[in-house]
């Protein structure tokens, strides 16, 4: 199995149509990746089906780079 | 067929305008759910779609239940796919002057019209916009445009409506959603049956169609802004009310 880092950033690719060899681990959502507010909504969606878990809006407000996301993911999987 | 295999959920869908605009969606194709708000009223609405051929079935579903709302979109998802086609019809009148109206009436109003406007339509977004298509339509009112003494509740909430409609339609346009009210004027249904004679007889004397509006007539405007034709549509609110209100 892939680990959560690529895992992650496959998604963010398919869902902000960059290229994942642009994707960094401090890649900014927003400002490194050209995202918009409902980019962000749609990319937390795809992680919680990828993931199988729910996000709630608060902690999804805090995820906004790469590294966010591998850490919730990381600190939230098989819970 | 515009609309073949589409889930289509219409609110309120047991009589009147709501009844004809799932009769419509259904003679496109879509796969119908209508709601209403008693057992009775959801298998009346099952009926009429068998008995016209139409897919799709009724639903009891009160609009006001938050995880009613949530488990009827997840009963709908497994059962036929993700809602394509919201259809905001549900609601009430609670007509009083404002010296007289009660909170109770204000919020009666309110929570049926408007409230589950919001509700719905946040419920349906995640599968339109994995789907990039969507359509929600809202059955607004002329009198949220034009006002209407007696009814500061429920124009309140038509007008709510509306600006929603605005709104909504800038922040998901990007994903091929399109968000819009038809907003019916004087149309023959029961809620309009329960008004005084003279009133009506003014009603009447300001439309220059000099006639009420049939239900079928509403369902044809929605069943436009809810086909392909209407894809460059959004945000606006389409008046179908036989020129009572000009915008």
């Amino acid at each position: 199995m892939e680990n959560i880092e690529q895992r992650v950033k496959k998604i963010v690719a398919e869902q902000l149509g960059v290229n994942e060899a642009d994707i960094k681990i401090d890649s900014s959502f927003v400002e490194d990746l050209g995202a918009d507010s409902l980019d962000t909504v749609e990319l937390v969606m795809a992680l919680e089906e990828e993931f199988e878990c729910e996000i709630p809006d608060e902690e999804a407000e805090k995820i906004t780079n790469v590294q966010q996301a591998v850490d919730y993911v990381k600190a939230h999987l098989g819970k | 067929m515009s609309l073949q295999g589409k889930v289509a959920l219409v609110t309120g869908a047991s009589r009147g305008i709501g009844r004809a605009i799932a009769e419509s969606l259904g003679r496109e194709g879509a796969i119908v759910i209508g709601t209403a708000t008693s057992d009775s009223g959801a298998a009346a609405i099952a009926g009429y779609l068998q008995e016209a051929g139409l897919q799709g079935t009724g639903l009891a579903l009160d609009v006001n239940d938050a995880a009613a709302v949530d488990a009827a979109l997840d009963q709908i998802e497994k059962a036929h796919g993700p809602v394509a086609v919201l259809v905001n019809n549900a609601g009430i009148t609670r007509d009083q002057l404002l010296m007289r109206m009660k909170e109770d009436d204000w919020d009666a109003v309110m929570d049926t019209n408007l409230r589950s406007v919001y509700r719905l339509s946040k419920a349906v977004l995640r599968g339109m916009m994995k789907a990039r298509w969507g359509r929600i339509i809202s059955i607004a009112s002329v009198v949220g445009a034009s006002g209407s003494a007696g009814q500061t509740n429920y124009a309140a909430a038509k007008a709510g409506m509306m600006g929603f409609t605005k709104s909504l339609a800038r922040e998901v346009g990007s994903r091929n959603i399109t968000v819009n009210c038809v907003a019916p004027g004087f149309i023959d249904t029961d809620m309009t049956a329960v008004l005084a004679e003279d009133y009506k007889q003014k009603l009447l004397a300001q439309i220059p169609l000099e006639r009420l509006g049939r239900p079928e007539e509403i369902a044809d405007a929605v069943t436009f802004l809810a086909s392909d034709k209407a894809a460059y549509v959004t945000g606006n609110t389409l008046h179908v009310n036989g020129g009572m209100f000009m915008n």
